[in-house]
């Protein structure tokens, strides 16, 4: 599992960098969301997959799953998300602005 | 007792005082406030002379940064006493003229600040003991000098010349800075005498070599020797009194005092004594043959100062001769040399000062300092003239002047150095020729000198001005030491006993404890080889003076284009285009060439290590079955990732970007991660819904029109990052080195009152860092509303625009 896991995030990493290298600003977010994706699931990873019962206490049950990560990624979610927001008005207000959200466009004169 | 240092610090002080005294005292000329300053410190130095003269040492500490061995130490022996009597005393008469030569309007607190900020500096050189206080001074000194260039900072030559002289005078700075840092890795001591006391316990050490030759840059850029010598003639724009001051009389001489200071030290090596000597001769040269072409009274002088440092270098390089093969007889005859070259350093500052001022009379009075336009002024100057006589004369090295003596030294010298046959035959013998024919070329410029400006016909129509006799007040200090040039002709043991004979027990440490180094000067010593030299140096002179339009030609052989400034000027031009060519290559401003250096430095360093440690190991032992279930979901995912790169529109990427949220939000439920998966449902649903309002008022999107190239630029790229990272996940993953501390929050019932873990982690055991998650989403939220909110109202719009 760990093995197939880690193949996917892999994937979603080279997925992240394609859109990242793009020109327009939809994409180059989308790039950083997928790459979240792939983080979030390599922490995880890290720490064992289906090792035991989910962290919360229950009678009977010895073995739980690591709640460190998952902890970890707690947290990441968060902050990303309110990256993307954030990143997502910024994009929404710099087209209004500048009328394009192309980076090629929005890169400003050459001789400065 | 700390008087020394004092003496130091008082100018620093008055310095302070100026632009208030200025502004409070308007009626009578602040100048007068500094040379009462500079005086008082000159009459505090003579009361030494008799204490030094007897051969007693002064040294004064005090703690600056004792855990850096670096302590404001001051010590006054016979050296170091000559030069602060030159700055103190020069710079008394220097200030008097200048009360004369500025005139109100110039911004004259500026101008007495600098000069005083130079004037300690300088003081703080040549008393220094210790290296990098020696330096902190050294430098103080550039940059006064920097400042009195360009005291006229509205003329584009005079900021041209300052940012010259700093340029070249700082990089010497530099590597003498780099040269002392060495000695102290040898010596264990940032202190000169320290350094000198132990000399011979590590002149095998590897970094002799090169801590000698990098502190003779510094001394070399500061006394302008060639290849260096080309800032002094543009700093010329300064006004005359500095140049009176810095550029003839102290500041170009501080690299000769380094030189005199340093030579116990290297003077043993003869790697000192060829590149002091030879540099020293072929400056002599070079400024008196550059001097003669020169149309401007004061780029002459400048070239003149050149060639007269030049000679006095070559001096204290022949006397290192002395300590080569260490004390014996014979080598007592090459002190002479050092001794010769103290007599002529103080012989310069006192002719070569009084030269200055009398271009600065000529300058003042008539408006022009152009040779072609003067002529003839003798009659109307007659004072001016005496004393540009006497200057030029004593310059020349003729009787009864002071530079005769000093000439006839430096060709016994010479001759001296001849003979002893150290070296290959031809390159010692080389030397008194070159000396001689540089002395006739010396010759012919103080004619030029004297005899282009004050006799011939007179142009009235030329000058600005009708020439006319300077005030008084002018005319003093350059009389005080045209005086000084023909008393120390008639009287030079004076001057040689009290101030010269300690001076060179300072150079010669071990040879003076043998040997009475002094060496008594006589206007008449025989006729013998320099005599006869010297004549052959007067008939040729003249003879070279009379037909000088005949041979002025072959200067045309060295034109403007290949002088060593428009080199100089070359490589600052190149130096700038290429950084600029090269920063240009690189910075594009485009985002996605930034991203591709981030990316392939990442895939060269993480990938190379990879291959290098050779840590591509897997293993699949012990990992969690795969159900089917969930292979399905991760192709799922995967062939949404990728059809993502392929989406034409932007509703299609934005909903298999939520696939894949909802796909991590699936696994975090397989993966027993209840909270994660609650948390990344919710997140993910309002993700999609702000991509939704973005795609809402984003532009459609357009076929981007990447070139073939980038594009499978971008695609090798993207695909190296994700294997690397997969490689390095799997490398990691197989490579547990000791158990997850996780066991211990399995006590968070008892610990923290709590049975979901993870909550208990985020909430207690780990709150800081939820604590400042939420302050990120605070500012993330603000930001967002301040995005949307604020606009720039029309009339700031403006303020951007150009």
């Amino acid at each position: 599992m760990e093995f197939l896991v880690i193949i996917l995030s892999g994937v979603l990493f080279a997925t992240a960098i394609y859109n990242l290298l793009q020109k327009q600003l939809l994409r180059i977010i989308i790039g950083t969301v997928l790459l979240s994706h792939g983080a979030h699931l390599m922490i995880l990873t890290m720490g064992k997959l289906k090792r035991g019962q989910p962290p919360v206490l229950t009678e009977g049950v010895t073995q739980y799953t690591d709640p460190l990560p998952q902890a970890l990624i707690l947290t990441s979610i968060v902050i990303s998300f309110g990256i993307t927001s954030l990143i997502l008005v910024l994009a929404y207000r710099t087209t209004q602005e500048n009328k394009t959200d192309n980076m090629e466009q929005l890169r400003g004169n050459s001789n400065e | 007792m700390l008087t020394v240092n004092l003496a130091i610090i008082i100018p620093f002080l008055a310095a302070t005082l100026v632009p208030v005294l200025h502004k409070k005292i308007s009626r009578i000329h602040i100048g007068w406030f500094v040379f009462i300053v500079s005086a008082a410190l000159f009459a505090f130095l003579v009361r030494y002379i008799p204490r030094i003269a007897s051969g007693e040492t002064f040294l004064y500490t005090l703690k600056w940064i004792p855990s850096y061995h670096i302590n404001f130490t001051t010590y006054m022996d016979g050296l170091s006493l000559i030069f602060a009597l030159l700055i103190t005393g020069i710079g008394a008469l220097v200030t008097i003229y200048s009360i004369y030569y500025l005139s109100s309007n110039e911004n004259l607190s500026h101008f007495y600040t600098y000069l005083l900020l130079f004037m300690g500096a300088m003081l703080g050189v040549v008393f220094s003991d210790n290296m990098m206080v020696l330096y902190v001074f050294w430098e103080l000194t550039s940059i006064s000098s920097f400042l009195l260039i360009a005291f006229w900072y509205h003329r584009k030559r005079s900021r041209e010349g300052a940012q010259k002289s700093l340029l070249i005078t700082v990089t010497g700075g530099i590597a003498m800075l780099v040269g002392f840092v060495m000695l102290y890795v040898m010596s264990g001591t940032m202190s000169v005498r320290e350094v000198i006391a132990t000399v011979s316990t590590y002149s095998e050490h590897s970094l002799f070599i090169p801590a000698m030759v990098l502190i003779l840059l510094g001394a070399f850029t500061k006394s302008a020797q060639f290849p260096f010598h080309i800032w002094l003639p543009t700093a010329m724009e300064a006004p005359t009194p500095v140049s009176a001051y810095l550029h003839s009389a102290t500041m170009v001489k501080a690299g000769i005092y380094l030189v005199a200071r340093f030579t116990p030290v290297f003077g043993g090596e003869m790697t000192w004594f060829w590149m002091v000597t030879g540099v020293g001769l072929f400056t002599l040269f070079w400024g008196s043959f550059n001097a003669i072409r020169q149309t401007d009274l004061k780029a002459l002088l400048a070239y003149s100062t050149i060639s007269q440092l030049g000679m006095i270098m070559s001096m204290f390089g022949m006397s290192s001769a002395a300590l080569v093969n260490g004390y014996s007889v014979d080598s007592v005859i090459f002190t002479q040399a050092a001794f010769a070259a103290l007599f002529h350093l103080v012989n310069h500052s006192t002719f070569k000062g009084a030269l200055f001022m009398v271009v600065g009379i000529v300058d003042h009075e008539l408006g022009t300092r152009d040779i072609r336009r003067l002529g003839g002024l003798a009659t109307l100057m007659p004072i001016t003239f005496t004393i540009a006589i006497i200057g030029s004369f004593s310059m020349a090295g003729l009787p009864p002047f002071n530079g005769f003596l000093s000439k006839e030294m430096f060709f016994q010298v010479a001759v001296n150095i001849s003979e002893f046959n150290f070296a290959s035959d031809t390159w010692s013998t080389l030397i008194p020729v070159v000396a001689w024919v540089a002395s006739i070329l010396t010759f012919v410029y103080c004619m030029i000198f004297v005899f282009k400006t004050f006799l011939g016909s007179y142009q009235e129509e030329k000058l600005e001005h009708p020439a006319h006799e300077a005030p008084y007040g002018m005319l003093f200090s350059p009389m005080i030491l045209g005086a000084l040039v023909v008393l120390i002709f008639f009287f030079p043991n004076v001057l040689g006993d009290y101030l010269l004979r300690p001076a060179m027990s300072s150079i010669f440490p071990t040879i003076a404890e043998n040997e009475d180094l002094g060496v008594h000067v006589i206007p008449w010593h025989g006729f013998n080889m320099p005599l006869k030299m010297t004549i052959g140096v007067i008939l040729l002179g003249i003879l070279l003076f009379i037909s000088l339009r005949y041979w002025k030609g072959i200067y045309k052989m060295f034109p403007e284009k290949w002088s060593f400034n428009t080199l100089y000027g070359n490589i600052l031009e190149q130096l700038e285009a290429t950084s600029n060519t090269v920063t240009n290559f690189y910075m594009t401003g485009h985002l996605r060439d930034y991203m591709v250096y981030i990316y392939s430095f990442f895939i060269l360093a993480v990938g190379g290590m990879l291959v290098i440690t050779n840590t591509l190991v897997f293993n699949i032992e012990g990992n969690a079955s795969i159900s089917s279930l969930e292979g399905i979901i991760a192709l799922v995912m995967m062939i949404a990732a990728v059809t993502i790169l392929f989406a034409k529109s932007r509703l299609t990427a934005i909903l298999l970007n939520s696939v894949l949220g909802y796909g991590v939000a699936i696994f975090f439920v397989l993966f027993r991660a209840p909270d994660l998966a609650l948390t990344q449902t919710v997140v993910e649903t309002v993700s999609t819904v702000l991509f939704l309002a973005a795609y809402y008022f984003l532009p459609e999107w357009k076929k981007e029109d990447t070139r073939k190239r980038s594009k499978s630029v971008n695609l090798i790229i993207s695909i190296l990052v994700g294997v690397i990272f997969t490689v390095v996940a799997l490398a990691v993953q197989n490579g547990k080195l000791f158990d997850s501390i996780s066991s211990y929050y399995e006590n968070s019932y008892e610990l923290a009152g709590g049975r979901n873990i993870v909550n208990t982690i985020l909430g207690d055991f780990r709150a800081f860092d939820t604590m400042l998650e939420v302050v990120v989403l605070l500012i993330a939220g603000l930001g967002v509303y301040t995005f949307i909110k604020l606009k720039a109202r029309k009339e700031d719009a403006s303020v951007e625009d150009k």
